[in-house]
C-alpha cells in the first residue's frame, strides 16, 4: 500500500493512501470523537462530531468521509474544531431525556464521554424537548426514542447485516425520528431480535430489558466465551454480575465480528433455570437418578455394543446436532460408520 | 400566406391572472370576425413581466398588450387588427414618467435585459418543436456533434459559465471531472428542482423554452460521454412537466433524442423524475438518492457526484438554467459570450422579482449590474412610494443587502462578501414596513421545516435558531440571544452536511450585521419599530385627539376599548387583540401604536 505524508495537529505522520482522516488519526493515537461512525457499516457522515479542520477547506471536514492527501494539513482539537463540537453536543442535550442518574448506560454513554471531555455540563438552547413513549413490545429490549441521538447506526446495522431493514427515518428536520415502517412497535415487524441494534446504539435508546435495575455498567464483568448454540462459534462477553448473567455485551475478535443471532444475544436465561440438568442422570428401577459421568458413559457404551453385537449396527441410528463444530460432527459419523458399523447417521440441521 | 401571429403568455402567472379565457375569447372573435385565417394565436411561455398578465403581443406591428380581460378581446380584434387602431387603454404606461409604450422593445422592463437564455420565452409555442427549430433550435447540437468532445468541454469552460443553481461553481470543470471518471454508464441530471420561495426562474424556461433544456442536456451528454439523462423536476410545475414531456416526445420523433442521433455514432434517452416536495432534492446529492428511490438525504462528499452519482456511475449535475445556456455558447461562441458579465461571472443571470416591488416578474440581465438598476429600473422601484430597506438575495439560504450596497456590481463572489449569495436568483424587496427580526424568522420557519434531519448541526441547529427568534419577535428575546445566534449560526454554517444547513443561518447573520440596532430595539426595549412584531404592538389612544365618537369601541371585536360620552376613549392592553381596527376606524387618527 502507498503510504503518504499528513500533518496532524503539527506533527508528520505517515498514513495509507485511500484511509481517511478519521482511520490515519486512530492510526496514529489520535483520538477522534465519533457518534454516527461504525466500523463495517456503511459511512453517512451525519452526526458531525468528528469535523476537523483542513487547511485550505473553507469549511470544517468530516474526518470519517474525507480522504487524506498528500502534505495534508489536520487540526482535530483546535478552538474552531472544539467550538463546533461543543454546539453539537449542546444540541443533542437540549433534546435529551437528561435523567441519567438512573439510566442504564450512565458511566457507558457517548454522550456523557464527549461532554466531559469538551466540559460542556450544560445546553443554553432551552425549547421543545422530543418525547416519546418507549415501546416496551417485544420482550428483549426498550426503544426509548427520548434518547435517540439519530446517529442512525441501529438503521444500517438493521439493513447492512442483518438484512432485515426495519428502522428508517421518518418526518424531516427536528420532526424526524427512527422509527419501522407505520411507526409499528418493534414485536409487529419484521424484527428478528437479532439485537445488534441494541449493541450499536451510543446511548440509551436502546436496552436490552434483563440489564433494567439489574447493575451498573461499572458493576458488570464482562466475561469472554463462546456461543454454545451452534457452531459458528460466535465469541461474545456474558455481562455478569455477582455470578449471575444479566445480558450480552458484543466482542469484535472473533469470526463474529461481533454480530449476534437473537439466541447467542438474548437466549442465555436457561444458564440459570432451575430446570436445568446439570448432571447425568440414568433410570434405575423406572426412575431417573443421578450417576457420575464415568458411570453413565460406561453404561452408554455397553448398551450400544451389547446391541450391536446382538442385532447388528443396522439396528442403531445416530443423530448429530447443530450445536457442535464440524470436527465434532465429522467425528461422530466416523463413530458411528467405523464402530457402531451403520450409515444410520444424519444432523438435524438446524437451531 | 403565412398567418400573422398573435402571441398569449401561457406561463403560470399569467395563466392564474385568467390568460386562458382570454384567448379562448380571442378565439372566437378572430372567428366571427373572419380573420381566423389571418391570424394564428399562439399560446407561449412566459413573458416575465408578470406583474402585468395577461400579456399580448400583436406581432405583426409588435403591439404589447397588458392586463387583458377577455371583455377587452372585442376592442383588440375590432379596432386593431380590423381597423389597425392598437387599443391605448391596453398599452403599458410607465407610472413614473406617464410615458406610454407601444412595443414590448419600449416598456423599461425590458430595455435593461439581456435576454440571451429567455430568447425564445414568450414568442414561440413551448408544445410546438417546429418553432424552436425555426428560431435556431438543435443548431448547437449539430454543431456539438460535429466537434470533439473535449472541444466542447474546452468552449465551455471558456465561456466561464458557472453554475447557475447557486453554487456557481465552473460548469466546464464539472462535465471535465465527469468525463474523466470512470464508469460504465454516465448520466446527466438536469436540477429542476426549484425550492426557493418566489423563485421561478427554471419554471418559465421549462414552461418557454423547454427544447433549450433537452438541448443543452444533449450536449452535455456528448461531451461528458453520457447515455442517459434525468430532469429532476418538482411536481408542484404540473404544466413545465407536461411540456418537458411534450417536448422530449416531439425530439424523439425528430431524431434529437434516441440512438445515432443526427446520424452521429451518439445516443441518448431522456426521462423526467418528479420529486415529492423536499426542498432539500434541490442539493445534488440528496436529488440523486430520490431519483434511486431512497429518502432524500444527502451524501458526504467525497465522492463528487462528477465521480459517483447516480447509481454510483460519474454523472453530471447541472441547473435548468445553466443547462439553457449552453446551446447559447455554442451558438454565439464562448469568446463573444465571456465578454458579457464580469471577470469572474460571466453571461446572464435571471432574477425573479417579488416583494414590496413594482414590476414582480422574470429578469434576465448581465452579471455586474447594479441592484439599484434591477429595483428601480427594471422593477420600476419600491410599490407605493415607499421607501427601500432591503433586498433578500438568493433564497432562504441567502442574506439581506441594505441600501448602502444597493451599488455593488452584483455576481457570484461579490454577493457572497456582503453575506448574501446568488442562490437561484430570487430577489425579495422589503420595504421600510418590514421587520429585519420577523423577515429572519420567516426564512428560519422555512430553513427548519425542510431540514432533512441526518445531520445533527442543521437538524437540531435550524430548531433552536428559530425558537430564539420567535421568543425575541414575541419581545421574551435577552441580551445574550444576540451573541448566541451568532456562535450557533456560525458552527451550523462550519459543521452542516450540505448546503442547506451551512447557508440556513445566513438570513440571521446578514440581518445581524447590517440590522443590529432593530433586533436591540426587539430585546432592550420591546418595540418593533416596522410595527409588525404583534406582540409588541401596543395601541392607545392620545387624549387630546380623541372626539369620543364611539366608533372605535363599536368595532373592536374583542371590547378592548371603554369611554364614556365626550371623554376620551380608553384602550385596555390586557384585553386588546391588536387586529389595528380601531386605527382603521378612527376620522381623526386619534388612535396610534408603537
Amino acid at each position: 500500500m502507498e503510504r503518504i505524508t499528513v500533518t496532524i495537529n503539527g506533527n508528520q505522520y505517515q498514513a495509507l493512501k485511500g484511509s481517511t482522516i478519521l482511520k490515519a488519526a486512530e492510526a496514529n493515537n489520535i483520538h477522534i470523537p465519533t457518534m454516527c461512525y461504525e466500523e463495517g457499516l456503511s459511512i453517512p457522515g451525519c452526526c458531525r462530531m468528528c469535523v476537523v479542520e483542513v487547511k485550505g477547506a473553507r469549511k470544517l471536514l468530516a474526518a470519517c468521509t474525507t480522504p487524506v492527501t498528500e502534505g495534508m494539513e489536520i487540526q482535530t482539537e483546535s478552538d474552531r474544531v472544539v467550538e463546533a463540537r461543543k454546539d453539537i453536543l449542546r444540541l443533542y442535550l437540549a433534546s435529551h431525556d437528561l435523567r441519567c442518574l438512573t439510566c442504564e448506560r450512565n458511566g457507558d454513554c457517548r454522550l456523557q464521554d464527549y461532554c466531559y471531555r469538551y466540559k460542556v455540563e450544560d445546553t443554553p438552547y432551552r425549547g421543545e424537548q422530543k418525547k416519546y413513549p418507549v415501546d416496551i413490545s417485544n420482550p428483549f429490549f426498550f426503544r426509548d426514542y427520548s434518547k435517540c441521538i439519530m446517529c442512525g447506526k441501529c438503521v444500517r446495522v438493521c439493513a447492512e447485516i442483518n438484512g432485515a431493514y426495519v428502522y428508517d427515518f421518518m418526518e424531516k428536520g427536528f420532526d424526524s425520528k427512527v422509527t419501522s415502517a407505520f411507526d409499528d412497535p418493534n414485536q409487529e415487524t419484521a424484527c428478528t431480535f437479532c439485537g445488534m441494534c441494541v449493541q450499536v446504539c451510543p446511548v440509551a435508546a436502546l436496552v436490552e430489558k434483563s440489564v433494567m435495575w439489574a447493575g451498573r455498567p461499572w458493576e458488570m464483568q464482562k466475561v469472554k466465551t463462546t456461543c454454545p448454540y451452534c457452531g459458528v462459534g460466535c465469541q461474545l462477553k456474558l455481562k455478569v454480575k455477582d455470578g449471575r448473567i444479566i445480558g450480552v455485551a458484543k466482542d469484535k475478535s472473533g469470526s463474529n465480528l461481533g454480530h449476534l443471532c437473537v439466541k447467542g444475544q438474548f437466549g442465555w436465561e436457561y444458564v440459570h433455570s432451575p430446570d436445568r440438568l446439570t448432571r447425568p442422570l440414568l433410570r434405575k428401577n423406572g426412575k431417573l437418578e443421578p450417576v457420575s459421568w464415568e458411570d453413565a458413559y460406561n453404561h452408554i457404551a455397553r448398551r450400544l455394543s451389547s446391541i450391536r453385537d446382538q442385532y447388528g449396527g443396522q439396528a442403531l441410528a445416530g443423530l448429530s446436532s447443530a450445536k457442535c463444530t464440524n470436527e465434532e460432527n465429522y467425528l461422530f459419523q466416523k463413530f458411528m460408520r467405523t464402530l457402531i458399523h451403520t450409515n444410520n447417521v444424519d444432523h438435524c440441521a438446524r437451531l | 400566406m403565412m398567418p400573422n401571429r398573435i402571441l398569449i403568455c401561457g406561463g403560470t402567472g399569467c395563466i392564474s391572472s385568467h390568460s386562458r379565457p382570454v384567448m379562448d375569447r380571442l378565439e372566437k372573435e378572430l372567428q366571427q370576425a373572419n380573420l381566423d385565417q389571418e391570424y394564428q394565436i399562439i399560446f407561449t411561455g412566459c413573458q416575465g413581466f408578470c406583474e402585468q398578465g395577461p400579456i399580448i403581443i400583436v406581432e405583426k406591428d409588435s403591439t404589447f398588450y397588458c392586463r387583458v380581460d377577455p371583455d377587452q378581446v372585442p376592442a383588440i380584434v375590432q379596432d386593431h387588427l380590423k381597423a389597425g387602431r392598437p387599443v391605448e387603454e391596453l398599452l403599458y404606461t410607465n407610472p413614473d414618467t406617464g410615458i406610454t409604450a407601444r412595443t414590448r422593445d419600449e416598456v423599461v422592463f425590458f430595455q435593461k435585459q439581456k435576454r440571451l437564455v429567455l430568447h425564445n420565452c414568450g414568442l414561440i409555442d413551448p408544445e410546438n418543436i417546429d418553432e424552436y427549430i425555426a428560431r435556431g433550435g438543435y443548431k448547437a447540437l449539430e454543431k456539438a456533434l460535429a466537434a470533439d468532445p473535449l472541444q466542447i468541454i474546452e468552449m465551455i469552460k471558456k465561456s466561464g459559465l458557472r453554475g447557475r443553481g447557486g453554487g456557481g461553481f465552473p460548469a466546464g470543470i464539472k462535465w471535465e471531472t465527469a468525463r474523466n471518471a470512470a464508469g460504465k454508464h454516465k448520466y446527466v441530471v438536469c436540477n429542476a428542482d426549484e425550492g426557493d420561495p418566489g423563485a421561478f426562474m427554471d419554471r418559465s424556461i421549462m414552461e418557454g423554452d423547454p427544447h433549450a433544456v433537452l438541448e443543452g442536456m444533449l450536449i452535455a451528454g456528448f461531451a461528458i460521454g453520457a447515455q442517459e439523462g434525468y430532469i429532476y423536476i418538482r411536481a408542484e410545475y404540473p404544466l413545465a412537466v407536461r411540456r418537458l414531456l411534450a417536448a422530449i416526445r416531439q425530439a424523439e420523433e425528430k431524431g434529437f433524442i434516441g440512438d445515432k442521433i443526427l446520424g452521429s455514432g451518439f445516443g441518448f434517452r431522456i426521462r423526467v423524475k418528479q420529486g415529492a416536495g423536499a426542498f432539500v432534492c434541490g442539493e445534488e446529492t440528496a436529488l440523486i438518492e430520490s431519483i434511486q428511490g431512497n429518502r432524500g438525504m444527502p451524501r458526504p462528499r467525497p465522492p463528487f457526484p462528477a465521480i459517483k452519482g447516480v447509481w454510483d456511475m460519474p454523472t453530471n449535475v447541472n441547473n435548468v438554467e445553466t443547462l439553457a445556456n449552453i446551446p447559447v455558447i455554442l451558438g454565439m461562441g464562448a469568446g463573444e459570450y465571456a465578454k458579457i458579465g464580469t471577470q469572474q461571472s460571466k453571461g446572464t443571470k435571471i432574477f425573479a422579482l417579488t416583494g414590496k416591488i413594482n414590476n414582480t416578474g422574470l429578469a434576465e440581465v448581465p452579471m455586474g449590474i447594479t441592484l439599484r438598476e434591477i429595483i428601480y429600473d427594471i422593477g420600476g422601484g419600491i410599490k407605493d412610494g415607499k421607501k427601500f430597506k432591503a433586498v433578500q438575495i438568493g433564497g432562504p439560504s441567502g442574506g439581506c443587502i441594505p441600501a448602502e450596497h444597493l451599488d455593488v456590481a452584483i455576481d457570484y463572489d461579490s454577493l457572497i462578501s456582503l453575506g448574501a449569495m446568488m442562490g437561484s436568483g430570487g430577489l425579495v424587496v422589503m420595504d421600510e414596513e418590514t421587520c429585519m427580526v420577523d423577515v429572519a424568522r420567516f426564512f428560519l420557519t422555512f430553513t427548519r421545516t425542510e431540514s432533512c434531519g441526518k445531520c445533527t448541526p442543521c437538524r437540531e441547529g435550524t430548531k433552536r435558531l428559530l425558537e430564539i427568534l420567535e421568543r425575541i419577535v414575541e419581545g421574551k428575546g435577552e441580551k445574550r440571544d444576540l451573541e448566541t445566534l451568532e456562535r450557533l449560526g456560525r458552527n451550523i454554517i462550519d459543521s452542516s452536511l450540505c448546503g442547506l444547513g451551512q447557508s440556513a443561518p445566513n438570513p440571521i447573520l446578514s440581518t445581524l450585521r447590517y440590522f443590529r440596532s432593530e433586533y436591540e430595539l426587539h430585546i432592550e426595549q420591546k418595540v418593533c419599530p416596522a410595527g409588525v412584531c404583534k406582540a409588541l404592538k401596543h395601541y392607545r389612544v392620545i387624549p387630546e385627539k380623541c372626539k369620543a365618537c364611539g366608533l372605535c369601541k363599536q368595532e373592536c371585536p374583542v371590547g378592548a376599548i371603554t369611554g364614556e360620552k365626550k371623554a376620551p376613549h380608553v384602550i385596555d392592553p390586557a384585553k386588546c387583540a391588536k387586529c389595528g381596527e380601531c386605527v382603521k376606524k378612527c376620522p381623526f387618527e386619534a388612535i396610534v401604536h408603537g
